[in-house]
């Protein structure tokens, strides 16, 4: 039966970390009784940590009774997407490959929200290996969009937009490769932050394509949002693509409003395939932005149309590599019944991974092999400087850019499940910011007319975070 | 690759999965067969571009670079902590403590 947001008993529903009790134990037990009535429906968490994190929150609560000083997210509920390693917690990657795997370590990102005081809750699924737009992949099942349960809640890390925007957690951590987190930020209603690549470490991501994968904050607000990712961004040994440059505190001047900013508008982003209500949305809210005192300025990136092509040849040819020790060895599934090594490598992957992971790892491995490479691979990365080059150019004349996030709102279960083409273009403006490496975020501009969430996502330059999150409050603040 | 250039054949499907390490039933081979071509004759676009004078741009970090700053460095080469061998045995669908247990590598 279909249910809608306004259906759900939902106790801690969209509360932000300053209406949040201030007991950590209170905190976490409100996320706690959501998980309970919500996750049966929604399927966002894979794995629940009542115990540890009802004792992380009691610490939280006991030192702040005897006077130490609170962590910037001390009793804050967070669930972790199932990518990102949390030591003795299950690490599955949405595939049953990894089903059963405890790994031994924690990835730095969940380590930075730990020692700032969150609680984390556990394990949130997602398409399998972060491969999918809809986290239809996952191995586990999908996930429900709490706006519209016959609907997906986008991919790849449907789930921790999903469980934000029910109330499971107050925020949590997703992925983001081609559009991982700002289409399901969209299709959900909530904050979702893409850093700039090298901003946040890597270390314990799972990795699908790693010259894209990103790690980045779902939020109900986008002072949240720029909370946790001052949190967790920052240079770390563990990652040597990880950036050096200090991290601002992303909150500060964040309220600044945009009088006297230039805003560019894409042309690029607003032709065939783009919803009317999406596209009305979006640019009722660039209207508001004008006249809030922004300097709205048409641009054109003019190797737009060309960036899904691009992504999904090298993020492929990345993930045939990256997922080639998935292979019955170390961790993870092997299949029983395999008589000599080359057996067991096959029948284990052939056991392990679902159709779309076998698809991306074959086309990789295809646009990688002897003679393909050059018309292929390299190809791809020649076209991924021409983008790269378009947004360069354009933040030479501009602060930031405004364009839809997806150009439809949720789409229904089943609906793309059998046309992978159908479901690379949900990324189509997503792909973009992944290729170029530079910053953006999702936050919410609107609804359709059957009540689901449109999305405005605002693009940034390479480590300019924070004029992307004073552009995304001023939106916030006119949508209230 | 057999390939002259028309697509992918089913050969090549065969090819490919051997070199993955994959497994596919005749009704894989058929699915992936046809979403491959399908994506391919998409990704086939890029051609409209003359890319002969740009450089392949393999990771992020070149173009901060360009832009002067350098971001990529590596640590200092000394050998620091890592993870007790037991913490990550246990994870292994075979073994013996020490090493992992795995088939016959080599047939006759």
């Amino acid at each position: 039966m279909t249910k809608r947001i306004s259906d759900l008993e939902l106790p801690g529903a969209m509360r932000g970390i300053a209406e949040s009790p201030n007991s950590a134990v209170a905190s976490t037990e409100e996320c706690l009784r959501a998980i309970e009535t919500q996750n049966p429906i929604i399927n966002a968490f894979l794995s629940v940590d009542t115990e540890g994190a009802l004792a992380q929150a009691k610490r939280i609560d006991e030192a702040a009774a005897a006077g130490s000083a609170r962590g910037a997210l001390a009793g804050v509920p967070i669930g972790i997407k199932d990518v990102l390693t949390v030591e003795g917690m299950p690490a599955t990657a949405g595939s049953k490959i990894l089903e059963g795997y405890r790994p031994p370590y924690t990835a730095t990102a969940v380590r930075k929200l730990i020692d700032a005081g969150a609680v984390i809750l556990g394990k949130i699924n997602c398409d399998e290996f972060a491969m999918g737009s809809s986290n239809e992949n996952s191995a586990y099942g999908p996930v429900r969009n709490p706006h519209d349960t016959d609907r997906v809640p986008g991919g790849s890390s449907g789930g921790s937009a999903a469980a934000v925007a029910a109330g499971m957690a107050v925020a949590t951590l997703g992925t983001d490769t081609g559009g991982s987190i700002r289409q399901p930020a969209s299709f959900c209603g909530v904050v979702g932050v893409l850093p700039t690549y090298g901003r946040v470490s890597r270390y314990g991501l799972i990795a699908f394509a790693s010259s894209l994968d990103r790690v980045g904050p779902f939020a109900v607000s986008v002072h949240d949002a720029a909370l946790v990712l001052g949190t967790i961004a920052g240079y770390d040994p563990l990652d040597a693509t990880s950036s050096l440059r200090p991290v601002p505190d992303y909150t500060e001047g964040i309220d600044k409003g945009v009088a006297g900013m230039r805003l560019g508008v894409p042309s690029e982003y607003f032709g065939k395939g783009l919803d009317p209500e999406v596209q009305s949305a979006v640019e009722s809210t660039i209207e508001r932005l004008r006249a809030a005192g922004a300097e709205i300025v048409p641009i054109s990136l003019p190797h737009t149309r060309y960036a899904v092509p691009t992504y999904y040849v090298i993020a492929t040819a990345e993930a045939s590599s990256n997922l080639a020790r998935f292979d019955g060895v170390r961790y993870g599934y092997r299949a029983p019944e395999a008589k000599t090594l080359a057996e067991m490598y096959r029948l284990s992957r052939e056991g392990g991974f679902g159709a779309e992971v076998k698809r991306r790892i074959l086309l990789g491995t295809y646009v990688l092999s002897a003679g393909y490479y050059d018309a292929y691979y390299k190809k791809a990365q020649q076209v991924r400087r021409l983008l790269t080059d378009d947004f360069l150019a354009a933040f030479k004349n501009v602060d930031a850019i405004l364009t839809p996030t997806a150009p439809t709102p949720a789409f229904k279960i089943g609906e793309k499940a059998d046309d992978p083409m159908a479901m690379y273009l949900a990324d189509i403006y997503t792909v973009t910011a992944s290729l170029a490496g530079i910053c953006g975020i999702s936050v919410p501009c609107g609804n359709s007319h059957e009540g689901l969430p449109i999305g405005l996502q605002i693009l940034g330059n390479h480590f300019a975070e924070s004029t992307v999150f004073r552009v995304a409050q001023a939106v916030e603040s006119l949508e209230k | 690759m057999s390939n002259s250039g028309d697509g992918v054949a089913v050969e090549d499907v065969r090819r490919i999965a051997e070199l993955s390490h994959l497994q596919l039933n005749p009704q894989e081979e058929a699915g992936m067969l046809r979403d491959l071509n399908a994506i391919l004759g998409y990704v086939a676009q890029l051609n409209e571009l003359d890319t002969s004078a740009i450089a392949p741009m393999a990771q992020v970090a070149e173009i901060l670079d360009l832009e002067g700053v350098v971001e990529a460095h590596l640590r200092e080469d000394k050998a620091g902590s890592c993870l007790e061998r037991s913490s990550v045995m246990i994870s292994a669908p075979d073994s013996d403590g020490i090493f992992f247990k795995v088939p016959k590598v080599i047939e006759r």
